[in-house]
């Protein structure tokens, strides 16, 4: 079963279209990129399988089961997204602990000290960051929070919008090693979004360049990684980061 | 070499805490001709301290010290704030980091780019505007006349960035502090801001300090790198060599960077440990 299907996916905000007629088709298990530069409307493709924008026409198929266009208590324990900056996405007046917990008392879930115990071990980070609060971390410790908050309702998709962008290299290593580990052991689909082309050539299988809202090419990464994308705009974006 | 432009030995920079004073720049030592030169280190090596103070924007209660901080004979830290006035802008300019943050929303760039003119230089309001038009164009901006009656949140990114460089190099400085000046951009719209950036500073013969986090940047800019770890220089070297880096710290750092054909299961992280102290 794929894990995520686009049909003719157009998304607007208010008068402006975005993405015109994206179609694809992510398997169970896939790590998918897209890539582009500003404005070329790949979070917002993110941002619509995650109800953050609503103005979408065509089809959103998560795990076989459309997807309406409110918000989904379905599609949100199956589907969970991690934001760029670690600084902003995490609520600066509440603990580790009390943002670790909200998603888990907002779907009525038990066992709530438990589960975060275990998910701050799954994302590497000690205990006794539990009842911190976000401005007493680093960036990368943040990241892994916001990495813990999007896992705590084990969902099987996660949407990464650019997730080691604002970090130092050496803390995005870590990042991604800890990416591509919980993919391996919880068998998650990935659906990212980055400018980073060497990013996409370690942590995914496939990727879409866009431009204009509109999908230029899907490519393998062995592709990627042999510079043998087809079209001239994936060359030249391949060319930028190699030069 | 020519006589160097800006001397440094034995940079300090310090800021209290509860548990007394800490050093964020310990003992830097560097000079620099009409060169380019490269700072990289990670979030806190004190890469950023280091370009601010050359300017003496380090306020209170930050503390600066230095065996030597002299721009063109000139002692930085002898200079009291009219005179440093008269320095910044004109003859060291400095390119920050986010266009969003650093651009003024209440005025139209024009506005902006000639108020960086008219503070150092008496001139006609024909000859402002030629020159402000004049600048847009040396940095790539299309249709200069209409992009300089708009509002900072009309550019994109990019664009805004480009002003800002602009609006920098139009006083013609001598030395230009670059503080990441491409981390908020596109991969894509990166590399035309820095040939912009590098193509002004060779013609005109500036000096250069780019400060950057990315390793192949300024590899790719720059003649000359120093590398910096919490607060101190731990390599030195020539931008071609940076392959053949010694110290553990720059060695780890070009390691934990995936490339482009990456064949790593799993990318090396630094141990932080290994070196703390030095």
């Amino acid at each position: 079963m794929s894990a995520l299907t686009l049909k003719n996916l157009d998304i607007s905000y208010g008068d402006t279209k975005v993405v015109h007629g994206v179609n694809l088709e992510v398997p169970e298990g896939e790590s998918f990129a897209f890539v582009g530069e500003s404005g070329s409307g790949k979070s917002t493709i993110l941002r619509a399988i995650a109800g953050l924008a609503p103005e979408w026409t065509g089809e959103i198929s998560v795990l076989g089961k459309p997807r309406t266009h409110g918000v989904d208590r379905n599609v949100s324990r199956q589907v969970q997204m991690v934001f760029q900056d670690p600084y902003g996405s995490l609520h600066p007046r509440k603990t580790i602990d009390s943002a670790l917990a909200e998603p888990l008392a907002i779907h009525g879930i038990g066992n709530r000290g438990e589960r975060v115990e275990a998910v701050l071990k799954q994302v590497g980070l000690d205990q006794r960051f539990r009842f911190r609060f976000p401005h007493q971390l680093s960036g990368g410790q943040r990241q892994r929070v916001a990495i813990a908050r999007a896992l705590m309702l084990e969902p099987k998709v996660l949407l990464l919008d650019e997730p080691t962008s604002a970090l130092d290299v050496s803390v995005q290593a870590e990042i991604l090693n800890l990416l591509k580990r919980l993919r391996r052991e919880q068998n998650l689909t990935f659906l990212m979004v980055t400018h980073n082309l060497p990013v996409v050539s370690f942590l995914c299988d496939r990727l879409a360049v866009m431009r204009h809202g509109r999908i230029v090419e899907i490519a393998d990464v062995a592709q990627l990684k042999q510079g043998d994308l087809k079209e001239p705009y994936s060359r030249e974006l391949l060319a930028a980061t190699a030069a | 070499m020519s006589a160097p432009l800006l001397e440094v030995e034995n940079l300090r920079v310090s800021f209290p805490t509860h548990s007394g004073r800490v050093e964020v720049v310990k003992g830097l030592s560097f000079t620099l001709g009409r060169e380019r030169l490269g700072i990289v280190g990670e979030s806190g090596s004190g890469k950023s301290m280091t370009g601010r103070s050359i300017l003496k924007l380090i306020r209170k209660p930050g503390e600066v010290t230095a065996d030597k901080l002299r721009f063109e004979g000139i002692d930085i830290l002898d200079q009291n704030e009219k005179q440093m006035r008269a320095i910044r802008g004109a003859r060291i300019s400095m390119v920050m980091q986010d266009p969003k943050f650093s651009l003024n929303p209440v005025m139209t760039v024009g506005e902006q780019i000639a108020e960086a003119l008219v503070t150092h230089q008496k001139l006609g309001r024909k000859e402002v505007q030629q020159r402000i038009l004049d600048m847009l164009v040396a940095v790539r901006i299309n249709d200069p006349e209409r992009v300089a009656k708009l509002y900072p949140h009309e550019v994109s990114g990019g664009m805004g960035q480009r002003i800002m460089i602009a609006m920098m190099l139009i006083p013609e400085p001598e030395l230009l502090i670059a503080d990441e000046p491409t981390s908020a951009l596109d991969v894509s719209v990166q590399a035309q801001v820095l040939d912009i950036i590098d193509d002004l500073v060779t013609r005109k013969g500036m000096g250069l300090i780019l400060i950057s986090h990315d390793l192949a940047l300024v590899s790719r800019y720059c003649d000359r790198i120093l590398v910096m770890n919490s607060g101190q220089v731990v390599e030195e070297c020539a931008a071609g060599q940076l392959d053949q880096a010694q110290h553990p710290y720059t060695r780890g750092l070009l390691a934990a960077m995936p490339v482009i054909d990456e064949t790593r299961d799993e990318l090396p992280v630094l141990d932080r440990t290994q070196w703390a102290g030095t």
